[in-house]
């Protein structure tokens, strides 16, 4: 989390590639605190990649873009350039993928759902065990997760799979987990846990996305829940950052994402916490530093 | 107030829009974003949710 780069610490870029409410709020958190604020539009971003002095270089650039692909390609080149950006190229990528997400959480001793990657998509099942869950290593608001509840399902996905572009070749399975109908999304600013919510499964759906119409409620922050947060955040070298946490039966709070240009709409609308405000004021602070 | 290329209908641009910004239309629901002129907003149709997006 302690990245030493030189920045403007009055002015900031928010890059986006569609204004959702959480683009907005940044922007007007920014205005109101007298931060002179650009919104630049990636898709019509032309970044000089051998330019020496770009007009990107120490500039501190918050990445909203909702795109993944746009997202890490305009981090990777504009951090490239000399810009600061939040967050940065090595939390994109370790945020933006599940297998490297995985392995980082269990190298920092975080627990997170156990999980086998093989070409050997079956075989690695049966040593699982059913029910079991497959996700794509890249893909976000639960698209192409499946439950697989027996070999049977487990076939048939796999081989959909085989047709499908090689990313989705790489079989990533993580047990089924027993918890109460909803995670938990955690927001996370700098070294503090500023706001945290329940996202309920919506109605005929076992996945807690707020994309396929589950519900908030606010969650309390806990002791036990702030430790395993900003250890999470810090294994991926996030500044602000979304962690995702489930409530596994006997064993307590399990991070299963890390999201690194976190949604916070339904996190302000049932906490009534100032999360664009807190992100604008670390943001400028880290320019002072 | 701009008008909705789909279905005609006015779309109401709120004062405190910014450019970028996505507006539906009340009656036929298409998206459009907000693109900044001399002459105020324009609309143009948005992106549909690319299969990469979100959180």
């Amino acid at each position: 989390m302690n990245q030493e780069k030189m920045t403007s610490s009055s002015s900031l870029t928010i890059l986006y590639d569609t204004i959702r409410w959480e683009e907005k709020a940044l922007y007007e958190a920014a205005k109101k605190k007298g931060v002179h604020v650009t919104n630049v539009d990636c898709k019509n971003l032309f970044i000089d990649l051998n330019k020496k002095n770009s007009e990107f270089s120490k500039k501190t650039i918050i990445q909203r873009c909702v795109s993944y692909f746009k997202s890490l390609h305009s981090t990777a080149a504009l951090e490239g350039l000399g810009a600061y950006v939040i967050n940065s190229l090595h939390t994109a990528t370790l945020c933006g993928n599940k297998l490297f997400t995985h392995m980082v959480l269990q190298n920092a001793g975080i627990e997170t759902p156990k999980a086998f990657s093989e070409e050997s998509a079956l075989l690695a099942l049966e040593d699982l065990g059913y029910p079991a869950v497959i996700k794509p290593t890249i893909g976000s608001w639960g698209r192409l997760i499946a439950l697989l509840r027996d070999k049977d399902a487990a076939r048939a996905i796999v081989e959909d799979r085989a047709h499908m572009f090689p990313l989705y070749h790489i079989y990533y399975f993580e047990e089924f987990i027993n918890r109460p109908p909803r995670d938990i999304r955690a927001i996370i600013v700098g070294d503090r846990v500023v706001a945290a919510i329940y996202r309920y499964s919506g109605s005929d759906s076992w996945k807690t996305n707020m994309a396929l119409g589950g519900h908030a409620e606010a969650c309390p922050v806990t002791n036990e829940m702030e430790d395993i947060c900003l250890k999470a955040a810090s294994a991926v070298g996030g500044n602000i950052v979304g962690v995702d946490l489930m409530e596994k039966e006997q064993d307590g709070l399990i991070v299963h994402e890390i999201n690194n240009t976190t949604e916070f709409k339904n996190t302000v609308k049932v906490t009534g916490v100032d999360v664009p405000g807190l992100m604008i004021d670390y943001t400028l602070s880290l320019g002072k530093k | 107030m701009a008008k909705c290329p789909e279905c005609d209908a006015e779309i109401r641009i709120p004062a405190d829009s910014i450019e970028g910004e996505i507006v539906t239309c009340p009656d036929c629901g298409a998206s459009y974003e907000l693109l900044k002129t001399e002459a105020g907003f324009e609309i143009k149709p948005a992106q549909v949710v690319g299969e990469d997006w979100g959180q």
